[in-house]
């Protein structure tokens, strides 16, 4: 089946099985690697994408229910020119991200709460992305991310 | 990965929905997908085909019906939590529906799909119960509602006919002298699958509960109603000791998360607490 | 000044943009996927293998063990451990065959048509009745490793003591749960060699073991960027290397082979469960511990793995930080007919320090007096001496106790804990409760280990750049953004001058295994040396002294230069592994952990509400790096208290195999942390660096025990505490 849609700002069109997991269309068929998988079933948000602004976990999307939208993930968060985007920068100052596979997830979930919550406090950060799993940081410097940085950002 | 290879039905609206269903009964409706995919995934249900709802512009959103809410089939907990109307109707609700997963399966799961998939630890299942909501479905022989109460007959056995399709969830109006009650008690603070829940509604009239609903998850085949406990508790002022009758409404069994005998006394615990706050409440607002 | 600054990790810049590469992300031209079919029974004798003949077999690649084309042994420590079972299993989900085809779903579906006759046989499943059992699974007596350590005459004077107190002590499986799962790829190289591409800690491990398994050594290993290890990926990764090698190499094709969840839950190694008994005898008067005699039983699994090493950290941690003068600890590790038990971080040392720390509870109870009291009148101070006989210096305990004390004055910040949805609001039973624990944690490998390993580092100048070359890999704990600050630091350049070499066994040398806390503190030491040797030959070079660059520009050839480093074994340490006597660690790292809670009365449920830690790190060398494996250590040490349960079914396979229901923590489960560190230099170590990794494990869990039985008087004696257990104690309390 024909599918096409818009990712990270471009149109994209694949021939996939309608159940295929948008995870794996975006991760084998067009090579977009950025998106992980950590479980496969919902629990780890490693594969948290954007469709239409709303966090999603990819690996629980059929792409047939994606025709159409817009989709967006780690590698669109960044400016087309290649300035990163608040949370990208955050965790790179405040340690957000150690081995790195979680990462991607935390940083489209963080960016779904910042683009609805400008100036989230901590309990709103945790609820926000308890959807996603690190077993490397204990989540503090990932909660420090997201709320001092961006805090500093905007008092700046 | 197991990638499904069954055809998807993909209808523009709900009418071809719905002669679909009548089509090809064996076609497994498709909504948010945040459990359906689950069980793909791991091979444990493998569908000749799918019936794809999600684009249908019919099941979307939140409508007054008569006093009450008409939430379509498509609602998401996010759409819900969001909602003025819901969260003045259905505060509980709006808990429960915090609590499902976390913000991703939130995102695109359906609370019509929580009722359709059917499982005893549906989050939002036993307040639904206790609202006393119903289950509008439609086929192309026409709509009818099913009282939540009347809607489970087995273990994820619904009383649909196959060529029936949920189409919405209906809240009624929030009574003045009502207090509703959220309590999952899970395996962890998000993301959790519960180990008991407790959805309660008592109506309050004159010191005196006039109708309590009081309904658990996880503890049986399906959500259920705890009638013993809610007889004893009409006609006379909030009395916490009701709590102790609830080992005659529930069975519940010993799985992977947890055990009977924990289920059984938090279960108990916890509804003896939520009826002790409202009973100090009413005393101190009485006073 | 570099070290001691915050530098920007060197791999954040891809990490935070999708960039980098793990295995999974790289596809070669013709790349196969593989799948290991595995054993339903804990013990099973194979009668036969056949193929389905009605599955399509074309495109699909099948070995067993027929196929090995070198020895079928997993070399680590013994060469128990087939590659793939040949004629009997042993334990559940051991690797029976291989598959590879095509893409994921071909290769699971052919795993479903490789038909393996069993004749089931009885396992043996309790480590209690193990050692010694006729039913053999382990050499002779099933004893993977006994040892004794011994200080004073510990009988004696717990015979003559008329306070004596005993306690049993239990903790289940934990598994590492690295976010990404085992992973690795084998790519058949034209010159007839192999490459091995993936996730790991430890490279020269998988070179060691496929050396074996291939019957050549013609072979490089290389690590993709690795998504979590904790251990989980030190040993087991050459299993997976090595099925993914023998598929290739059939094939004729790349393989790649990447766990399922499910299945890398219920296949790979977890922390091993243990029962500890605990006899202690005590001055009433004083409070003084005065003899202590500990057993402690460990279960391995169905094969040896690293269990013996996990058992010599355990005895030697087995008191905690407190000073005995009569000490007899027996550690005992056996096999059973379950999954190996392996690699995890802390190492035997979080087991017994639940056991000590949950004793020390149980003295100051029977004496009356509050567990703090107790911890300091016994902690070690400079110059006591542990049960090997080794006399301590720069003890930081009582140092991070009192600043955990003091940084946990401050209160609770209201503003950090959730608002819990569903969690019942005012009609919710709780009461809150601290807990104080102790750790020490013997840094590094034991004993003489490093000088016998003699691990490598080279440091080169390429062009206007210098290059490290170590075999210790990044794992997200920052070992690339640390060496490299440490040879700008030596040589005086811009910290983006220094890159690391890709973690490549062709190019890079032997710099001992990513574990046991050592890699900062001990190849980074490799490192700083050899980084001075590139000065010193630079100044050789050029026959002029001065800064690096001065030096560099005056250089005449621009061919690479490139010096190595050995460990030097400049402590002296006297350590005799025969009878467990002298200086068993280098050095000691020393922590506190304060944990609030609140214990839900009606439920059992405990809600974590911050977590206060004081640790002595010698030396922070970059303080974000050091304190983010500190907080991360200590969640998976809250992790280990309260949720984390490996269920298992009759056949000793994990039932809870799915992240649905192995519960580790999320955001909202952790608490808030408050990470603060105490520099006491050591000597040994690069600008007085000790190794981090591993203590933030240590104690979360005896000191979250300890605020439940403040909170509610529930007396908690094992692992995990979950609310059914919790519930359970208090309704007994």
């Amino acid at each position: 089946m024909r599918i096409g849609f818009t990712l990270n700002g471009g149109e994209v069109a694949v021939d996939a099985l309608p159940m295929a997991r948008l995870l794996d269309v975006l991760r084998e068929d067009l090579r977009v690697t950025g998106t992980k998988e950590g479980c496969g079933e919902g629990e780890c948000g490693a594969c948290t994408v954007l469709i239409d602004g709303r966090a999603v976990n990819a690996c629980l999307v059929p792409v047939v229910q994606v025709q159409g939208a817009a989709v967006t993930t780690v590698e669109g968060l960044a400016a087309p020119e290649g300035r990163l985007h608040p949370v990208q920068a955050a965790f790179l100052t405040h340690g957000g991200a150690q081995c790195g596979i979680c990462t991607p997830g935390f940083l489209v979930a963080a960016a779904e709460l910042l683009a609805h919550t400008p100036r989230p406090t901590r309990p709103q950060v945790r609820e926000a992305l308890a959807g996603n799993l690190c077993r490397c940081t204990g989540y503090q410097k990932i909660v420090d991310a997201v709320v001092e940085a961006l805090a500093t950002e905007a008092g700046a | 990965m197991i990638t499904s290879h069954a055809p998807v039905h993909c209808p523009a609206d709900l009418a071809e929905a719905l002669a679909l269903r009548a089509a090809h009964p064996e076609a497994m409706p498709l909504a948010g997908g945040t459990d359906v995919m689950v069980f793909v995934e791991s091979g444990t249900l493998s569908p000749p085909a799918f019936l794809n709802l999600w684009g249908l512009a019919e099941l979307r959103g939140v409508q007054a019906d008569g006093d009450g809410l008409r939430l379509g089939a498509l609602c998401t907990y996010t759409e819900l939590e969001a909602d003025a109307r819901v969260q003045a109707t259905a505060p509980a609700l709006v808990e429960a529906a915090r609590t499902v997963g976390a913000k991703q399966i939130q995102n695109r799961g359906t609370l019509a799909g929580n009722v359709a998939n059917a499982s005893p630890a549906g989050d939002s299942l036993p307040v639904l119960l206790a609202l006393d909501a119903e289950v509008e479905v439609a086929s192309v022989r026409g709509t009818r509602r099913i009282p939540m109460d009347a809607l489970y007959t087995g273990y994820r056995k619904l009383a649909l006919a196959p060529d029936e399709l949920i189409t919405a969830i209906c809240l009624p109006a929030r009574h003045p002298a009502d207090v509703q009650y959220y309590r999952k008690v899970g395996t962890r603070l998000a993301q959790a699958i519960s180990k008991v829940m407790l959805g309660g509604r008592l109506r309050i009239e004159g010191g005196v509960v006039t109708e309590a609903r009081v309904a658990f998850g996880s503890v049986a085949a399906f959500p259920v109603r705890a009638r013993t406990v809610e007889a004893a508790l009409v006609g006379r002022p909030v009395d916490a000791a009701a709590a102790d009758l609830v080992g005659a409404d529930i069975k519940p069994i010993d799985d992977i998360r947890s055990t009977a005998t924990y289920r059984l006394e938090v279960a108990r615990r916890i509804l003896q607490g939520w009826l002790a706050a409202v009973a100090a409440e009413g005393a101190s607002s009485s006073r | 000044m570099l070290i001691g600054q915050d530098l920007i990790r060197a791999d954040g810049p891809a990490k935070v943009t999708g960039q980098a590469r793990y295995v999974d992300d790289v596809r070669p031209d013709g790349c196969l996927y593989g799948f290991t079919v595995r054993s339903p029974w804990a013990h099973a004798r194979i009668d036969g293998i056949e193929l389905d003949p009605d599955f399509d077999w074309t495109d699909i690649t099948v070995c067993t063990a027929a196929d090995i084309p070198g020895e079928n042994v997993v070399a680590l420590m013994t060469d128990d451990q087939p590659v793939l079972a040949d004629g009997v299993v042993r334990h559940v989900a051991e690797p029976v065959a291989l598959v590879a085809g095509p893409d994921r779903d071909r290769a699971l579906a052919a795993s479903h048509h490789v038909r393996v006759a069993y004749t089931p046989l009885t396992p043996l499943m309790d480590p209690e009745v193990s050692a010694g059992n006729a039913h053999r699974i382990f050499r002779d007596d099933n004893v993977y490793s006994r040892i004794t350590v011994e200080h004073g005459e510990a009988e004696r004077v717990l015979a003559e003591t008329d306070t004596v107190i005993t306690g049993t002590y239990r903790v289940g499986l934990q598994e590492q749960l690295y976010i990404e799962p085992q992973g690795m790829m084998a790519i058949p190289r034209a010159d007839g060699g192999v490459t091995l591409f993936g996730s790991m800690q430890c490279p020269y491990y998988i070179v060691k073991a496929l050396k074996r398994v291939l019957g050549h050594d013609d072979l490089n290993v290389v690590q993709a960027v690795t998504g979590g290890g904790f251990g989980g990926k030190e040993e087991y990764p050459s299993i997976v290397a090595a099925h993914a090698a023998v598929l290739a190499l059939k094939a004729g094709r790349p393989v790649k082979l990447i766990y399922r969840r499910d299945d890398d839950l219920r296949a790979t190694t977890k922390r091993h469960p243990a029962i500890m008994h605990y006899r202690v005898a005590v001055d009433r008067a004083t409070g003084k511990l005065q003899a202590a005699h500990v057993k402690l039983l460990f279960d391995g699994g169905a094969y040896n793995t690293l269990s013996p090493v996990v058992n010599s950290r355990a005895v030697l941690h087995a008191l905690g930080p407190y000073a005995c003068p009569h000490v007899k600890v027996e550690g005992l590790m056996v096999a059973t007919n379950t999954p190996p038990n392996g690699a995890f971080r802390g190492f035997g040392a979080p087991q017994v320090m639940f056991a000590a720390e949950r004793h020390m509870d149980r003295i100051a109870r029977e004496l009356g007096r509050s567990p703090l009291e107790l911890r300091r009148l016994n902690l070690y101070q400079d110059g006591d001496v542990t049960p090997s006989g080794q006399r301590l210096v720069d003890v930081g305990a009582t140092q991070v106790l009192e600043l955990a004390l003091k940084e946990a004055e401050a209160g609770l910040p209201a503003s950090g804990v959730p608002d819990r949805a569903g969690g019942g609001g005012a009609a919710a039973r709780v009461a809150p409760g601290r807990g104080v624990a102790i750790a020490w944690h013997g840094c590094g490998f034991t004993g003489n280990g490093e000088a016998a390993l003699k691990g490598q580092a080279d440091v080169a100048i390429e062009g206007d750049r210098v290059v490290i070359y170590t075999a210790s890999t990044d794992i997200g704990q920052g070992t690339d953004t640390i060496f490299p600050a440490i040879v700008a630091e030596v040589l005086g350049i811009s910290v983006d001058r220094v890159a690391n070499a890709d973690h490549d066994t062709a190019t890079v040398p032997d710099s001992g295994p990513t574990v046991a806390s050592r890699t900062a503190m001990v190849v980074g030491g490799v490192v700083k040396q050899a980084a001075e040797k590139l000065l010193a030959a630079l100044q050789a070079e050029v026959g002029a002294e001065g800064a690096f660059d001065d030096l560099l520009a005056q250089r005449k050839s621009a061919a690479p230069l490139r010096v190595r480093a050995q460990y030097r074994d400049d402590l002296g340490l006297v350590w005799d592994p025969a009878t467990y006597r002298g200086d068993a660690y280098p050095t000691y790292g020393w922590a506190c952990v304060i944990v609030d809670v609140d214990v839900d009365l009606d439920t059992g449920e405990v809600l974590y509400r911050r977590l206060v830690s004081a640790t002595d790190v010698g030396k922070a060398l970059n303080p974000v790096l050091c304190t983010g494996q500190l907080e991360g250590g200590a969640l998976q040490g809250l992790g280990y208290a309260t949720c984390e349960e490996v269920v298992l079914d009759d056949q000793g396979g994990m039932r809870n195999n799915r992240l649905t229901n192995y519960i580790i923590p999320t955001a909202l489960d952790a608490p808030e942390m408050v990470t603060a560190l105490v520099e006491i230099p050591f000597s040994g170590g690069p600008f007085g660096a000790k190794g981090i990794g591993e203590i933030p494990h240590d104690v979360p869990a005896a000191a979250v025990a300890q605020a439940i039985e403040a909170a509610c008087g529930a007396v908690l004696d094992r692992l995990p505490m979950t609310p059914e257990r919790v519930l359970a104690a208090l309704q007994e309390s």
